[in-house]
């Protein structure tokens, strides 16, 4: 079987992997914190492990996809796809994610049993590990939604710190709403393009370009790719993340989900670069962003900070370099890509280390350290030095890449030395920057008032920074060697083209980049010198601070979206029917003034004297029952004739079962408000307002107008029907000629199914109503007569019990016709309910109590379950659920008798309708006896 | 015959909302009762009105009115019945929740001063009444 197995399968397997070991640390915290470490760290190896196979043929230059349907009508497919940029962020992903979690081990305090942390970190790297190996658009999108929730989760972990909650709800709004912006776009991409599919999209990328809808999809993608990669001005919410533990900073805000935003530029460069557009917008705004950043943290004193606004402007420098959109500055812009993500991490691990040592994270405060840890202090350095773009690290070799990029550039008409210069400027302040961070925490005199004394941290707390600096050195000195293949193939997956002749080497001779990277150097150093200058012409400036901006937007939005609730959720049902009832008129007249009218019928049916006057007792009760509500008895007579003439109706026009059902729906509800009348009070107050009453009756003749216009419409509108069908399978098909009853328990069977579901379920929740529910029963009724000593007059509850037995007869006889004649489940649930029922209203509930069931929820299980049951034995006949089958059976004295299945069906109909009526009422009747036997 | 139905779905329409729109329990039951009536009669009127053709098969009939609506309004009328049940459980408990059959608990009177009242104070504040 194996061998059959297509490899591609690996990239679901991975998938499963990693969101199946979310539950890995929880499970394995019970263990202690060394076996919730080792096995969230298993389950990054063991994705790493899965996927290790396929790179070799990805960096081949093939690309692995792997397609499965799923929603194929929406385009909403299982696609995996590995290629070069995939390949790439896997290794970051896993690689780093497990140094991060052996980091976090360390890190984190002791008493932190880490499986909730480790859990949401892992629910994290899933995510990502999603997006990098999505082929199929759509499913990118919902993996990208995972990561900015699950980031929420992890930026918030300290959640009884405000900071924490404050700037994870921040960072979920930014990036939310971009995730938003980008499901649009990408929606629109695939209409556009046909297709959700990547390869599809980059196929038809020209077609996309000439779109008219191409400026707005831009937009959209670039929305949801700046936010995620903190670019200017969306920049302000990766700073506050800072209080986030640092082993999330380390991974998300230096690795991988702020490079999700370069990753989509990324992703998407076959399809949208190349354009005017394209260049001008994603250019200017990762120049803007390069160069704001480095400004900023240049000023920060808290030297997370620092490397926050860093991680920002390299990210700007990276959208830059894909703006560009020559080849050479993507190669560029790939490779600073793996060179950020390792100096930034280990910078911020051992940021981290500094910060769980002294306690501060104030570089006011935090000075000399080199003297106390020396090693940690040495790994700093270098990291630092690679920021800065110093040679012999790799960090160097990107930004001289760039900057030869820069002088090349010429997209720009006229303004040949713009980018020069700016890159320039951002190489200075980078410099800058660095140069405070090593020798302020470094050196610059002895540490001022630590809340702790610092010393070497653990020695394995140590490790993840040493691999990663290691790797600076590497690749900063064999770059060819260490990282040039996997450049190669991620590079030739964003360019979907052959790669130009390139050279990684160090040295590529005393030209213009060359220079740039001494002045920047130089600069940088200076800058640094007369730093105290620069600092006070800062503080002079107008603050700009995006934070509290949001802030007020946020409490503006909530503030007002609770004045609009207080209008209209102010608690009370009568304003929510109105307004309901208002907008039913609003909606349906605006329906009625746009749409057309129906095709109209000349015959009318001409009106008979015994209708007339039906159809005027109805009114008269209809009328009646409303004018008189306050008198609650009366009301329910009244209301009792309105139903009656409903059946009348429907036996008038044909409708048999209709009226049965009518009809005995109508005694069981009159006898159900009569016992509600019982506990409830005898009248309503006259408390209406004038002008409510006046409301009222605007609302109530708008909608009573509406429906008779809508009713005569349709009645006199010419007709067609779908009832053929029905008519003529009802013998064939179905074995019964009742064809209504033919459709219930079989056309439509599955209908049914669900509407005694429901019907189970409304009496399930007035039985939880009813359950412990204590009611006072008044002494006196309404004119404060005592209510009648003899509660069962001795002739009715007499005359009652021999008719029970007839009525159940009647009910087994409606039942056994019901599918040939009037008749059927519903209808007999009901008449045996109304028999039983009587039984308690003449005989007393005692009475009933003791000769009937006292708990009926099973029963509507029981019913549910012959209904459905039955459903499912056509599976074993190999039909669909439902099927019925019928037949003639030669029975004994009754003669030749048509069985059906869906006597079966019916049945649990019957009990389902049975049991709730008795449900109901008998538990309606107990609140007295209980209350008599109190 | 058609125009009288109309009008008489048109009244028991009218009479439904308007009851619905009462501020105690009761009526609002009846109202909903009423409202039902006129949606079944509504939804039985799409198979238009045909007199003496019951769909029932027979050899003696020659047509048949249209069994769909009615199919549609024998589990409407049903389930109608059960949510008339639980509403009026709901009555009770709500009775016995607040010792009173207003629709709101706690009671928002429709007269315009108290309710300005009642609307300035934010939701939490008004819960906490409740609870007391």
């Amino acid at each position: 079987m194996i061998e059959h197995l297509s490899p591609a399968l690996l990239l679901p397997l991975a998938l499963m992997v990693a969101f199946g070991g979310v539950a890995m640390p929880l499970m394995a915290e019970p263990y202690g914190r060394k076996a919730t470490t080792i096995a969230t760290g298993a389950v990054m190896a063991l994705a790493l492990a899965l996927l290790i196979p396929l790179f070799s043929s990805v960096i081949g230059g093939q690309t692995v996809v792997m397609h499965l349907d799923w929603l194929p009508a929406f385009g909403f497919n299982l696609g995996f796809r590995l290629d070069g940029l995939g390949m790439l962020f896997s290794i970051l992903i896993l690689g780093i994610g497990i140094l991060v979690v052996l980091y976090a081990h360390y890190y984190l305090p002791v008493y932190d049993k880490l499986g909730r942390f480790f859990a949401f970190l892992l629910l994290f790297m899933s995510a990502m590990l999603g997006i990098v190996l999505s082929e199929n658009l759509l499913l990118m999108v919902v993996f990208w939604e995972i990561t900015s929730l699950s980031s929420f989760l992890l930026i918030a972990y300290k959640s009884e710190a405000y900071e924490s909650r404050i700037a994870a709800r921040m960072a979920l709004a930014v990036t939310g709403g971009g995730g938003l912006a980008l499901l649009a776009g990408i929606i629109l991409l695939g209409q556009v393009a046909g297709s959700y599919e990547l390869s599809a999209v980059i196929a038809a990328a020209d077609l996309i370009k000439a779109d008219p809808l191409y400026p707005v999809i831009l937009t959209l993608v670039l929305l949801g790719a700046f936010t995620k990669s903190a670019q200017f001005p969306f920049h302000f919410w990766l700073p506050n993340a800072m209080a986030a533990p640092t082993p999330v900073s380390a991974y998300l805000h230096s690795a991988t989900m702020v490079k999700a935003g370069v990753f989509l530029l990324a992703r998407l460069y076959p399809v949208l670069s190349g354009t005017d557009a394209w260049v001008i917008s994603v250019s200017v705004i990762g120049a803007i962003t390069l160069v704001y950043g480095a400004y900023m943290a240049m000023y920060r004193d808290d030297f997370k900070g620092l490397l926050a606004y860093s991680t920002i402007s390299h990210l700007g420098l990276i959208t830059l370099l894909f703006g560009l959109s020559t080849p050479m500055s993507v190669i560029a812009g790939v490779f600073h890509i793996i060179n950020h993500a390792i100096f930034k991490a280990s910078l911020f691990m051992a940021a981290g280390i500094i910060d769980h040592e002294c306690g501060t994270r104030d570089m006011r405060r935090v000075n000399g350290l080199f003297k106390l840890m020396p090693i940690t202090a040495t790994l700093a350095m270098v990291a630092a030095a690679s920021m800065a773009g110093v040679p012999l690290l790799n960090g160097f070799l990107s930004k001289e890449m760039f900057f030869t990029e820069a002088v090349l550039f010429t997209g720009f008409d006229g303004a040949h030395l713009i980018l020069p210069i700016f890159a320039t400027i951002a190489g200075i302040l980078a410099v800058a920057y660095s140069v405070r961070f090593i020798h302020d925490v470094f050196f610059n005199g002895e540490p001022i008032d630590l809340p702790r004394q610092p010393h070497e941290p653990p020695r394995w707390m140590r490790v993840p920074v040493e691999i990663l600096v290691l790797l600076c050195l590497v690749v900063g000195m064999f770059p060819a060697w260490a990282v040039g293949s996997l450049l190669a193939s991620a590079a030739g997956a964003v360019l979907q083209a052959p790669l130009p002749a390139y050279d990684l080497k160090i040295w590529h001779g005393f030209n213009l980049a060359f220079v740039m990277s001494l002045i920047a150097l130089a600069g940088g150093v200076g800058i640094y010198a007369m730093r105290r200058h620069l600092i006070e012409w800062h503080h002079k400036l107008p603050s700009l601070n995006s934070r509290t901006g949001f802030e007020r937007l946020h409490r503006y939005l909530v503030e007002q979206a609770e004045r609009i609730l207080r209008v209209l959720d102010n608690g009370s049902l009568q304003r929510y029917v109105a307004l309901l009832c208002s907008f039913v008129l609003v909606y349906a007249g605006w329906a009625y003034s746009t749409g057309g009218s129906l095709p109209q019928n000349e015959s009318r049916m001409p009106l008979d004297i015994a209708s007339m006057i039906a159809l005027a007792a109805l009114m008269l009760g209809t009328l009646g029952t409303t004018l008189l509500h306050h008198r609650r008895l009366l009301a329910v007579v009244l209301i009792g004739i309105v139903g009656l003439v409903v059946s009348l109706t429907f036996v008038r026009f044909s409708a048999p079962d209709l009226a049965l059902t009518q009809l005995s729906v109508e005694v069981v509800t009159i006898v159900l408000m009569l016992l509600a009348l019982y506990y409830l009070p005898q009248r309503s107050p006259k408390e209406s307002s004038r002008s409510r009453i006046g409301r009222d009756i605007v609302l109530a003749v708008g909608i009573g107008c509406g429906m008779a216009f809508i009713t005569y419409a349709l009645l006199t509108s010419s007709f067609s029907t779908i009832s053929g069908y029905y008519l003529e399978q009802s013998v064939p098909g179905g074995g019964g000629s009742n064809v209504v009853n033919v459709i219930l328990v079989d056309f439509r069977g599955f209908d049914t199914l669900g509407e005694i579901a429901v019907l189970a379920m409304a009496a399930l929740g007035a039985h939880a109503l009813l359950d412990q529910l204590r009611l006072t029963p008044p002494a006196k009724d309404a004119v404060g007569r005592l209510w009648a000593e003899e509660a069962h007059p001795l002739f009715l509850k007499m005359l009652m019990r021999p008719l029970l037995p007839l009525a159940l007869a009647v009910a087994v006889y409606i039942f056994l016709r019901g599918h040939n004649l009037p008749g059927g489940g519903f209808v007999a649930g009901l008449v045996t309910g109304v028999a039983l029922i009587l039984q308690s209203l003449a005989g007393g509930f005692s009475f009933a109590e003791q000769r009937l069931p006292k708990y009926y929820p099973p029963f509507l299980g029981l019913g549910l379950a012959f209904a459905a049951g039955i459903g499912l034995v056509s599976w074993f006949f190999a039909r669909p659920f439902l099927t019925s089958a019928h037949g003639h059976f030669d029975i004994p004295l009754l003669g030749e008798i048509e069985l059906a299945s869906v006597i079966i069906f019916d049945l649990g109909v019957y009990l389902v309708v049975v049991a709730t009526v008795l449900l109901i009422l008998t538990e309606l009747g107990r609140l007295h006896y209980r209350k008599e036997n109190a | 015959m058609e125009a009288m139905l109309a009008i008489a779905i048109g009244l028991l329409s009218s009479c439904g909302v308007y009851l619905m729109l009462r501020a105690r329990t009761f009526p609002v039951i009846l109202g909903l009762t009423l409202l039902s009536y006129a949606v079944n009669l509504f939804l039985f009127a799409s198979g238009r009105l045909v007199v003496n053709a019951p769909p029932i098969i027979s050899a003696e009939a020659n047509h048949y009115t249209d069994p769909i609506p009615q199919a549609l309004v024998l589990t409407a009328i049903v389930i109608g019945f059960g949510m008339t049940a639980y509403i009026v459980t709901l009555a009770l408990r709500g009775l016995s929740e607040s010792g009173g059959d207003h629709v709101d608990m706690p009671e928002i009177p429709d007269d315009d001063t108290s309710k300005a009242a009642i609307g300035n104070q934010p939701p939490a504040a008004r819960q906490k009444e409740q609870q007391s």
